[in-house]
Parts: C-alpha cells; structure tokens; sequence
C-alpha cells in the first residue's frame, strides 16, 4: 500500500493557491476551459522549483499546466494539489504529467457536479426555503444558507488541495473517500424530503391569509384556512408531472417565463 | 428610479454577477441572497426576501455546469428585487412584473455570459504563444481580463435592465388591473412546480427517493393542518 508523503504544503503558499483559486474559472472559455485557471492556482507552489520564477523548470511547468483542463470548480482543488506535487517532485516526465492531468478531469468533473451541483447546493437553498417557510426573517434566512453552503463549499476545496498535495500522481484513490461516494446519494434523499417539507410551508407564507373567492368553498372544508395552499400544491403537481415528463426537452424557467408573460399580458389587457 | 439608484443597483449587481461563475462562486448571487440584498439596498430586507424566494424556486433547477449554457441569476435577481422594492402602486403586480423582468433579464445574461466566454476564447489563443513559454504575466493578465470583463458585463445588464424595465414596470402596474390574489397564486402555483420538477429530477433516482418526497410532503401539509 502506498504511504502518502506528508511533507506539509508551505502555508503561505497554500494560501496563496487557495486565493487564486476562487478565481479559478475568471477565463472559462470553450477552447481551454479551465486550462488558463489551473496554471494561475499552480503558480504560486512552481516557484520552488530550481530556478525560481527566472528558470526554465519553471517556465515549462507553468506552459503544461495552461493547457486543457475540465473538471468541477470545487474539486479542481484536487488537481491543484496534485499537479503542485508532481511538478515539485520532478519524479513524472512532461508528457506523464499531461497525460495525468486529462485522467484527472473526468472523475473530478462528475464526482463535483453530483456532489455539489445536485446535492449540497439544492440542499442548502431548501434549507433555506424551509428557514422563510417556517418564518425566520431576511437576516435568518440568507445568513443561514451562506453559512451552511459555504461551510461546504470552503471544507471542500481546502480538503481537495491538502489531499491532492499529499497523494500526488496517487491521488485517484483518495476519490474513492465514503463523503464523495455515498455523499451524493444520502444528498439526494435530503433533498427529496426537504423539498417535500419546504414547499407547502415556504408557499403558505408568500400566500398568507388570501381571500381569493376560488378557494372559498375549500376553505369552508377540512382543510380550513390554508385549503388554497393544498389547491395550488395539487395544480403544482400537475405542472410539474408534465416537467418531469418533458425532462430533456423543455427547461421549467422557460415555461414559467411563458405562463408569467401571459399573466402579465392578461393583467394589462384586462 | 434615478439614474444613482440606477448605479447603486448596477454597482451590486456587478458583484454579484462576478460571483455567479469569476470569483468567488460562493453563492452569493443566488436568488435568495442577491435579491434579498437589493430589497436591504432599496430599503425593504423583507420585500427582497420575498422576490427572492420566488426567484429561486423558478432557479432551482438550472445548474452551473461547465459548458452548459443557463439563465443567469444573480444580475437577474437584483434587477427583480430592484424593481419590486420600488414599486409605486399594487404590491402583487408589481411582484409579477418584477419576476418578468427577472427572467427576461436572466434569459439575457445567459447569452452575455456565452459571449464572455467566446471573448475569453479569442484572448487566450491570441495569447497562446506566450502560454506556451510559460510567461507568468500572461497567465495573470488573462485571469485578470477575464474579472474584469465579468465585472463590466454584470454592470452593464444590471443598469440597462433597471433602466429599461424600471419605466416598463411602472407603467404596467399603474395600467393593470389583474386580481392580485389570483395573480399570487399563478406565480406559486408556477414556481412550487418549478421547484418540485427541479428536486425531482435531480434526486428521485436515490434509493427510496420518492418515498422520501412523500414523507417531507405529508409532514409539510400536516404542519399547516396543524397551524
């Protein structure tokens, strides 16, 4: 079994690496990707290198890392320690440590955006959605999910930049941790349920005691003061049974955008 | 709206567009947030709150992916949580134009951060001699560009969306005569759909998933039974 190496990673290097790469994706475009991002993170741990910032080590490094990049904005953190090492080390000739760079993107890519992008991420905003449902104020409410996201969000990048530099060129196993493979499925079951709790209660605020004459006889049943609520969760699910049903061919924003024009022109003509 | 509101709105809208994607994608410029803080700016945290809410039901679902083009949200949502914290008139008209113009803005700051991204393609192969020497400042410089170039383009459809629609707005809600309560149940009825396809898509396929939703639902509902 391999042993990690642990070397610490200079703290004021570290840090200077972690500021960058909250800038990672400032030149995202479609040739490079975030190619330009990751050799702007590296920079700062490639001037250790023989030579310093003058040498051709150096300069080489600095070229390679520019290249094609792809991968999961959080998780690239992985890569940058990594690279970081592998480059330090001079152990990988150029063309291993491009050819590991490329083996880096796919896993980082999708590990992150399930992970992140469909799992803490929709995780947090419910949270949050449940913290209006349930009355918590403007203050509340956003501090609540700034905290818990980026909570999250920092832990993670930090995690993925002190892991990649501790493993290295062996740092595909560190992907196999219990958080980045079983995190995404218990995510998405919190999401379920939390959607599920949030909903009714975030939309019985914004509707609050309406005296909309539709929901008058229902209001007068069982269901007393919030029968418009359940109405309109019943007319939701409906809407979205046939957006769920439409998945890959219709986008929701676009549809709400159409309904809400057509609201709007209703409310003008009329 | 005055043409200082107007800044003080595009200055927060610049920032919070930068966060979307450039620096520091820490969620700041999600709807819930950014609109929230351009209700605390026009003088109504609450009122921001609100619009924000909405917002984010309806974003809910669009993910930040990569290479994937998206509605823009959070230039959108200042601009939505502008326009409703300084309305004149019906506060549930206003809410309705204000989510118009939110979408619309957010349709548009997807495509504006599409050409962001080809410009940011065209500055890197013009610069991809000097990459390829491992020219530092280069590197810097491109990174830089690129922040600043977001940052403009967060200003820019921040203040031309308030300066459009801001007038729109107005004249809308004073010549429009919809039943608010109806009108806010259309907008929840839409964004609670929005919101629940966009929950159900990304997680039902997690082993009980659906069951999960059905649990969180019966309790939500028995909690306003309950109320």
């Amino acid at each position: 079994m391999d042993t990690p190496d642990t070397r610490p990673l200079p703290f004021l290097t570290g840090l200077r690496i972690f500021v960058r790469m909250l800038a990672l994706q400032s030149s995202w475009n479609y040739e490079t990707m975030l190619g330009t991002g990751i050799g702007f993170s590296l920079e700062p741990a490639l001037r250790a290198l023989p030579g310093g910032r003058g040498g051709e080590p150096y300069h080489a490094a600095l070229a390679r890392e520019t290249h094609y990049f792809n991968a999961h904005p959080y998780l690239a953190a992985v890569a940058v320690g990594a690279l970081a090492r592998v480059e330090l080390d001079g152990a990988m000739q150029p063309a291993q440590i491009e050819r590991f760079r490329i083996a880096l993107c796919g896993p980082l890519g999708s590990v992150g955006d399930r992970l992140v992008w469909a799992g803490w991420l929709p995780f947090t905003v419910l949270v949050a959605l449940l913290a209006y449902g349930l009355g918590a104020g403007p203050v509340l409410v956003v501090t609540l999910f700034l905290v818990l996201y980026n909570a999250g969000h920092v832990a993670l990048r930090v995690w993925g930049l002190r892991t990649g530099w501790r493993h290295g060129m062996r740092v595909a196993g560190s992907l196999a941790t219990p958080i980045l493979r079983q995190g995404p499925e218990y995510l998405a079951r919190a999401v379920m349920a939390l959607c599920g709790l949030a909903l009714p209660l975030a939309s019985a605020r914004i509707l609050g005691r309406s005296d909309m004459p539709l929901a008058e006889a229902a209001r007068r049943s069982v269901l007393g003061a919030h029968a418009l609520v359940f109405l309109l969760l019943a007319i939701a699910a409906l809407l979205g049974i046939a957006l769920v049903k439409l998945h890959g061919r219709v986008d929701g924003w676009r549809v709400a955008l159409l309904i809400v024009v057509l609201l709007a022109l209703h409310s003008v003509a009329t | 709206m005055t043409l200082t509101t107007i800044l003080l709105f595009a200055l927060l809208g610049a920032f919070l567009g930068l966060d979307v994607v450039s620096f520091p994608q820490a969620m700041f410029s999600r709807p819930i947030v950014a609109s929230t803080l351009a209700g605390t700016l026009g003088g109504s945290a609450s009122d921001g709150l609100l619009a924000g809410v909405f917002l984010e039901m309806m974003a809910l679902e669009t993910l930040p992916v990569g290479a994937s083009r998206y509605p823009e949200w959070g230039t959108a949502s200042v601009v939505g949580g502008a326009l409703y914290v300084t309305r004149h008139g019906d506060a549930t008209s206003a809410l309705l134009f204000a989510m118009l113009g939110a979408m619309i803005t957010a349709w548009v700051g997807g495509w504006s951060m599409y050409a962001l991204r080809r410009l940011n393609g065209r500055w890197t192969k013009r610069a991809l001699p000097a990459l390829e020497l491992g020219n530092a400042r280069v590197v810097t410089w491109l990174q830089m560009r690129g922040l600043a170039a977001d940052w403009v383009r967060s200003f820019v459809l921040t203040a031309i969306a308030l300066a459009l629609l801001a007038p729109l707005t107005a004249f809308a809600i004073a010549n429009g005569h919809g039943d608010s309560a109806r009108i806010r149940a259309v907008l929840v009825a839409v964004a609670a759909s929005i919101a629940g396809s966009a929950a159900w898509k990304l997680s039902h396929g997690s082993r009980h998933g659906p069951w999960f939703f059905i649990g969180g639902l019966a309790l939500g509902c028995a909690m306003l039974l309950h109320d």
